[in-house]
């Protein structure tokens, strides 16, 4: 059940300049999903749709949220003046998530590019498999990375070189030498696209979690769709919902 | 407390309603609000066939709103009647569907398949989505147009049917007029407003449409001049919509003029936000004393 309630912020840090780390307690933890996201709304009424964020990872008696965000705007740049005992509206929550049954017991890549990484931290965690975990970083600020540490063999890509393999999260995978029976991933366009080749060449399954500009966020007002390959069940053409239908596809349903 | 009113014939348990294209067909929302409080349900708009909408971005937040342009993306009318109206039909609240077309053949379609399901109360006919190239909005902005679809809709409706009117034009209550004239039993304003934001940082426009429609609290006060104006010019009833967020700005409405509410946008932004509308009207009526709320139906005049 979707609802829109009060959290409670437990507390808050800048991981990287511009990359903020924010911890929320809310019933909504109980039955949160790998992949799956939140609205949050800022309290500037000038500013009034919820801005969907991604969930990170889930305390451990289930009764808080962390979502890792970066701030792009009006809205998250209010989010990252949240401190401690401040409370913050939420939707959620919201999305399918990312299928743990597909990897199940099977060597997985699990891959996050620039902001893509947060959600790939519960994923991680929730993942009952042989997990190889890629993650594309701009520079050296490495954030999250070593969250991930103890859920697989963490490799690491920068833009500028400065740690790990030079280029893309795709370069990363060509110099590990591994080869994976399902991908697992979030990260900008070029790098989806990319996956969605890459896995296709290699015919195994990819799940790939996309974002778009959204309003409602609960898949009422069509905002935020995506080419399909099949016409989807809801719409009857070619335009899945992202926030419902979504956000993780399987890449090859989907023209991106 | 009476909180009754009559839509041109149709009588609803109250006077709030969901802004087409911003409820679904109530699914979604359903989750969140029981459908059954409801004065009624407004459908997202529907054609004849399906239609895929414009390309993404679609929508994008400006000052106090938002802009879309979704493009009128729709399952057309024969998976809706399958799938949409029996879902509807589980909960006591009115049916109204909201109607699009590119030509006028394409309207009169799904009005007389609608015109078979004795489930749905009302037609709401969109004469002006901002967001499509051809139909729509073409027949809502010049009046000659406008009368000429209306007459032709209204010889084949079952239903009564309500024109929503376009405020991208000069006057909107010549609009208002050649509806009444053309037999028009009530009329829905404002759509939205069109609009455009541009990304300094890409240099691009924040749309795919590159134009889009405007809604939100902050057109709230054009919709209610022109929901005041229109009441002055016609008789048919008026559902007043622009910016609704609470119920405060619905009673602003009814009292310029409008027998109905809807809350569009804002939906968006308050999942809660129709009951709340509803429950805050009858706090204001209790308030006042006003025991029945057609007593405030256009009481502010000079």
């Amino acid at each position: 059940m979707k609802e829109k309630s009060m959290a409670c912020v437990l507390s808050q840090a800048e991981l990287a300049p511009g990359i903020f780390d924010l911890w929320l307690q809310t019933g909504m933890a109980a039955n949160a999903k790998p992949g799956q996201f939140i609205g949050v709304y800022p309290k500037n009424a000038s500013t009034l749709l919820p801005r969907p964020i991604s969930i990170c990872e889930v305390n451990e008696d289930k009764t808080a949220l962390r979502i890792v965000y970066r701030v792009a705007g009006a809205g998250t740049a209010e989010f990252s003046g949240l401190k401690e005992g401040d409370r913050v509206a939420i939707l959620g929550t919201l999305g399918n998530g990312f299928p743990l049954e597909a990897g199940k017991g099977k060597k997985c890549f699990l891959m996050g590019g620039g902001i893509g990484v947060p959600p790939i931290l519960q994923l991680s965690k929730e993942l009952a498999a042989e997990k190889s975990i890629f993650l594309g970083y701009r520079d050296g600020a490495l954030f999250l990375k070593e969250d991930f540490e103890k859920y697989g063999n963490v490799f690491v890509a920068t833009e500028d070189g400065s740690n790990g393999t030079k280029g893309n999260v795709m370069d990363a995978i060509a110099a590990s030498g591994l080869e994976a029976d399902v991908i697992y991933a979030c990260g900008p366009m070029p790098m989806l696209r990319a996956i969605k080749r890459y896995a296709q060449e290699k015919g195994i399954q990819a799940y790939i979690s996309l974002e778009e500009h959204m309003a409602c966020g609960v898949g009422a007002c069509l905002g935020c769709v995506v080419k399909t390959k099949e016409v989807d069940h809801h719409s009857h053409v070619h335009n899945a919902r992202i926030c419902t239908d979504g956000p993780v596809f399987e890449a090859k349903e989907v023209e991106i | 407390m009476n909180t009754e009113v009559n839509l041109a014939g149709i009588t609803l348990k109250n006077p709030v309603m969901t802004g087409s294209g911003t409820f679904g067909s109530g699914m979604e929302y359903g989750e969140f609000v029981d459908l059954n409080c409801l004065g009624a349900v407004v459908t997202k708009g529907v054609a004849n066939v399906p239609w895929p909408g414009n390309p993404t971005p679609r929508v994008a937040e400006v000052y106090g709103g938002m802009l879309n342009a979704i493009g009128l993306q729709n399952p057309g009318i024969d998976v809706f009647m399958e799938r949409d109206i029996p879902f509807l039909k589980q909960y006591d609240t009115k049916i109204i569907v909201n109607v699009c077309g590119k030509s006028v053949e394409d309207y009169l379609e799904v009005v007389d398949k609608l015109g078979e399901e004795p489930a749905v109360a009302m037609l709401e006919i969109n004469v002006s989505c901002p967001n499509v190239k051809e139909g729509a909005i073409a027949f809502g902005q010049k009046a000659d147009a406008l009368y000429n679809i209306t007459s032709q809709i209204k010889k084949h409706a079952k239903q009564p049917i309500i024109m929503k009117l376009s405020p991208n034009v000069t006057d909107i209550t010549e609009m208002a007029r050649a509806a009444e004239a053309a037999g028009a039993d009530a009329l829905s304003l404002i759509n939205t407003i069109t609009g455009m934001k541009i990304d300094i940082h890409r240099r691009k426009f924040a749309l795919a449409n590159k134009t889009g429609g405007m809604s939100g609290p902050a057109i709230k006060p054009i919709a209610v001049r022109m929901v005041y104006q229109t009441a002055q010019a016609v008789k048919i009833p008026i559902i007043g919509m622009g910016g609704i967020a609470d119920a405060e700005d619905a009673i602003e409405f009814l009292l310029a003029g409008a027998t109905a509410v809807s809350v569009g946008a804002m939906n968006f932004v308050n999942p809660y936000a129709t009951v709340e509308v509803i429950k805050g009207i009858e706090d204001y009526m209790s308030k006042y004393n006003v025991e029945k709320l057609t007593d405030l139906i256009g009481a502010v005049r000079e």
